[in-house]
């Protein structure tokens, strides 16, 4: 579709930020650099479709309230690189299949189905009686007990919405 | 029914593959459908129109409850889901 089109150095500068964001944060990506490439140009046509980048291998609503769990890395990545040797879309891999070592296994979607999705959404959260909240990073789990939760998680760079209720 | 893009080939049947244009697995599988020569369509989710998404996504989720891509469907019956290549090639052997 014509709108879609993304510049080659746009698409570029995505690839070395999530290279260096994976470095930095201990994450591996594909060793498959063309695989890279196009996910990462997946991932700036969302950010520019959706004004968020929601992952390449599923379908947004274009809501964010609704595609928080799905904005890169989304709430799953972390269980599949442990389960799967890699993310649903492949852009992560654990260290074995990053060094050629192991192939990684097809991920099956993590994902609640949409119906799932609205019975999760509308469940009280669980509270217990401490003198303060406490915000759970549904990214990386980083815990913190405060008011509110921070602006940006201080462990994996997650925006506050990313945050759910622990106690 | 939603409009499909069709690609001529070798006739396995009928052969329907909903992919999103962003997905690296839909592209994978889309250039082993090419590769093996087979006569099929596709459609691209992610770009249709709000109503035609929608309903789009729900003949998906009649053949796979996740509503995941991409899905694969043959003769209306048959249906894999992800990049699995050796059920692909073994279904349209
Ligand atoms: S599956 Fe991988 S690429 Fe897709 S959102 Fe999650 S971490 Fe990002």
């Amino acid at each position: 579709m014509s709108g879609d089109e993304i510049p080659r150095e746009l698409i570029e500068e995505k690839v070395s930020a999530l290279r260096k964001d994976a470095e930095s944060g201990g994450y591996f990506l594909n060793p498959d650099a063309g695989f890279v490439w196009q996910l990462a140009r997946g991932l700036c046509i969302n950010e520019k479709r959706y004004g968020y980048p929601s992952c390449p291998c599923r379908l947004a609503v274009g809501r964010r309230e609704e595609d928080r769990d799905i904005i890169c890395p989304c709430d799953y990545r972390d269980p599949d690189l442990e389960e799967f040797g890699a993310c649903y879309c492949a852009l992560y891999v654990s260290p074995s299949v990053a060094q050629g070592k192991t192939a990684p296994l097809p991920v099956p979607e993590r994902r609640p189905t949409r119906s799932e999705r609205v019975s999760v959404a509308t469940r009280a959260g669980r509270t217990i009686d401490v003198p303060l909240p406490v915000w759970r990073c549904r990214v990386c789990g980083y815990l913190c007990a405060r008011e509110t939760p921070p602006l940006v998680c201080p462990v994996c760079k997650a925006s506050k919405d990313r945050f759910e209720r622990f106690m | 029914m939603v409009q499909m893009v069709r690609v001529n080939g070798r006739n396995r049947g009928d052969i329907r593959l909903y992919a999103l244009s962003t997905c690296g697995w839909c592209a994978k599988t889309k250039e082993l459908l090419n590769s093996l020569g087979v006569e099929y369509s596709y459609v691209f989710v992610d770009l249709l129109p709000k109503k035609e998404l929608e309903d789009t996504l729900l003949e998906v989720e009649k053949f796979n409850p996740a509503g995941s891509f991409p899905t694969l469907v043959i003769n209306g019956s048959r249906v894999i889901v992800g990049f699995r290549e050796t059920e692909i090639r073994e279904a349209l052997r």
